[in-house]
């Protein structure tokens, strides 16, 4: 009952968000955003009797009245507010979004090679709608409540388009920072990535919270990889206690290509990934690497999916979790090897260590294999840190804190490891360092 | 420099040290030998800290302080250091960050500024060559990979970085030929000097003409039944244990109240 009432909130407030438009509403998008109003109208949000979202359970989530970001106030802010939150020290080309709306005034694009497209959703909209009208909202279907709530009022989120046989070198960085004075704000970027043909390009995306206040964003990100294409797509998201994250990424990766997928999780209130990746022709490569750490109540869920669909084709995927205190990790790697997909290389890994006894994760493989000739493998470990290892550390002079430590970033150093930008390695495991001596200060409290 | 009394502990609830008493002075060498299982490594273990050792009489002053006051991390940046009988593998550290961190730790304990990266280069650089390591050894994870010997000459490289005032050797000549013995003892008798001290556990005699100890101990059950100058290592080689068993023997029939 609890759930069809957030249905009608955000049935309501799309009137107002339509108003907003501005001439707008003739456009391909808005057809696809009544569809998708209509079946926000009819889904519901899912319920841990949902086996894919059994482990998590977001009421919590449904409990507040968002605001869309499109029509609830967004804060200004300025380019040196928002350097603390970059990636530095590498080119990059930068798109800023505050509450998954595109900041033109911060971003900074630079020169990008000829015909390439680094831009904000709406403004494509406006400007040259033909060149995703064949696209948008054709990888990702609507399954439930949350991918309805996202088509139903998408307005920006990241573009980037590059045409066949171009090469981008500097990576594209993309800061999605929500932030608001009064309202509960719900962000809703609504991101496609085109590689085309003998292709490759480099998207980092950096997803961060200003301030402390309670936000909820809710993301579909699209992905088509062309033929001999490279596409490595990071995603770092580090958020306040309050925040509540999910996103859906679809991939579709066509002959000779390779899809990188790198997802960094520091913890939020709720935040929930589901990454799909379909091979749609042979000799395609798909790495998935993934690393969460979380602390507190947190609670990180990751579902993976590769659709082994054709023959020749490999994936390789590592996901590592460090969880302590109350927090709770999921993880559901699925992975399906059609019937044609003869010749299939699949591997998955997924370790987890609890630093406390409370901290708790729901680890599960899920391979379904209807091909002969393959080779599949899939484990899954949950530990603790090592007791002797952290007395040989500190036996050599170095203070507890620091020894657990150093034995958790070694951990996780695989997964970091695969991380191609330098600096960009260097400072996610910085990042972890801070998020562990974080958890240090709170645990003497 | 190191000054035990009456030491008793228990693992796992059953006592393996039964009141041991040692003094070390500075400049000394000594040499601890018994057979397996008589609690040696216990001995080390206790002494640098290791928390499944639980001390339950007797205690230990490490230069005037009291040893059991101090965690292992502060007893290793008071000059304590042991290279374990099985150095641990720790896959995804390497061996420049490790020493670095340690070394920095206890720089800043005693008052002193970090070593510059070339400083720090150099001085591994100097030392790897003493012990005849690979420089590449340096990028690579700590102990992974490494032959039983190399992890003994590692402990060893360990402790000539770090500078210890006091030297626990648990069995580093175990598993090493002749030539890496020559080499580990070379090291040791490098950085032996009259301001330091060593606790040489082994049960070999050989070790011993390379590392010459001024004193002998014998443990047997948790207890020194023995001790003398290095010349009992001799007559141990040669005799084995049994005829000090044996004195024991009487001696606890003779007290029986000691036990
Ligand atoms: N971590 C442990 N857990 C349980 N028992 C232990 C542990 N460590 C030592 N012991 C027991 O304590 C006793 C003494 O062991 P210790 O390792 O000190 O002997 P040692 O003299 O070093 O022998 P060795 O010459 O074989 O190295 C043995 O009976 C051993 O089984
Ligand atoms: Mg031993």
């Amino acid at each position: 009952m609890e759930h069809k009432n957030v249905n009608e909130w955000y049935v309501a407030k799309f009137k107002s968000f339509e108003d907003k438009l501005n001439g707008q509403s003739k456009s391909f998008l808005h057809e696809i955003r009544k569809n998708a109003l209509n079946s926000l109208a009819e889904l519901s949000f899912p319920t841990n009797r949902n086996e894919e979202w059994k482990c998590t359970n977001v009421a919590p989530i449904l409990k507040h009245n968002f605001i869309p970001a499109m029509i609830s106030t967004v804060p200004k802010f300025q380019q040196d507010e928002i350097k603390p939150f970059l990636f530095k020290d590498f080119d990059y080309h930068l798109m800023v979004f505050v509450n998954g709306l595109f900041a033109e005034e911060l971003s900074e694009i630079g020169n990008l090679p000829k015909g390439v497209v680094v831009d904000g959703l709406n403004r494509i909209i406006k400007n040259n709608p033909d060149s995703i009208s064949k696209y948008i909202n054709n990888l990702s279907k609507i399954d439930n409540a949350f991918n309805a709530l996202n088509t139903a009022y998408s307005y920006d989120g990241l573009v980037v388009i590059v045409p066949d046989g171009t090469i981008l070198e500097k990576p594209i960085q993309v800061l999605y920072l929500n932030s608001s004075k009064d309202d509960l704000v719900l962000s809703l970027p609504r991101n496609l990535i085109i590689a085309g043909k003998n292709s490759q390009v480099s998207v980092i995306t950096n997803y961060r919270g200003y301030g402390d206040k309670t936000y909820f964003s809710n993301i579909i990100t699209e992905i088509y990889i062309g033929e001999n294409a490279i596409v490595n797509f990071y995603k770092i998201q580090n958020e306040n206690d309050g925040s509540y994250h999910i996103e859906k990424v679809q991939a579709i990766q066509k002959k000779n290509s390779v899809f990188n997928h790198y997802n960094i999780n520091f913890g939020g209130a709720i935040v929930r990934n589901d990454i799909n990746t379909l091979h749609d022709d042979q000799n395609i490569e798909t790495h998935y690497y993934g690393l969460y750490l979380a602390h507190g109540k947190q609670h990180v869920d990751n579902h993976t999916f590769i659709d082994h669909a054709k023959p020749n084709c490999m994936s390789n995927e590592l996901y590592k979790g460090i969880l302590d205190d109350n927090s709770r990790g999921v993880f559901n790697g699925k992975i399906i090897v059609r019937r044609d997909a003869q010749k299939t290389n699949a591997y998955q890994q997924n370790k987890t260590i609890l630093l406390s006894k409370t901290a708790t994760i729901d680890t599960k493989p899920q391979l379904e294999i209807f091909a002969d000739d393959v080779k599949c493998s899939h484990g899954a470990t949950v530990g603790h840190l090592d007791d002797t290892s952290e007395f040989y550390i500190r036996s050599r002079g170095v203070p507890q804190e620091l020894a657990k430590s150093m034995l958790i970033r070694a951990f996780a150093n695989d997964v970091i490891d695969t991380v191609k930008i330098e600096p960009l390695k260097e400072q996610i495991n910085h990042m972890i360092f801070e998020h562990l001596h974080r958890v240090e200060i709170e645990n003497e409290q | 420099m190191l000054s035990i009394k009456n030491l008793h502990a228990n693992v796992d609830g059953k006592e393996i040290l039964k009141g041991i008493n040692l003094e070390i002075k500075t400049g000394e060498v000594h040499a601890i030998m018994g057979p397996n299982g008589s609690g040696k490594s216990t001995l080390a273990n206790v002494l640098t800290g290791n928390k499944n050792y639980e001390v339950t009489n007797g205690n230990v002053l490490f230069e005037e302080k009291d040893l059991f006051d101090m965690d292992p991390e502060t007893r290793a940046r008071e000059g304590m250091f042991l290279a374990f009988q099985y150095p641990i593998e720790i896959p995804g550290i390497s061996n420049a960050t490790f020493l670095k961190t340690a070394l920095n730790e206890i720089r800043k304990y005693n008052k002193l500024p970090e070593l510059t990266p070339t400083e720090f280069l150099d001085r591994i650089k100097d030392k790897a060559k003493v012990l005849g390591l690979d420089d590449t050894l340096i990028s690579r994870a700590v102990n992974v990979g490494f032959s039983g010997g190399e992890k003994k000459r590692n402990e060893i490289f360990q402790m000539l970085i770090l500078e210890p005032k006091f030297v626990l050797l648990d069995e580093t000549d175990s598993g090493l030929d002749i030539d890496a013995l020559r080499i580990v003892s070379n090291g040791v008798n490098i950085y032996r000097n009259p301001n330091n001290a060593f606790l040489v556990v082994t049960h070999y005699q050989r070790l011993l003409n390379y590392i010459q100890p001024d004193f002998v101990h014998v443990l047997y059950k948790g207890k020194i039944i023995k001790s003398g100058g290095k010349e009992l290592a001799l007559e141990l080689e040669e005799k084995g244990y049994d005829w000090i068993k044996t004195e024991e023997f009487e001696t606890e029939n003779a007290w029986p109240e000691s036990e």
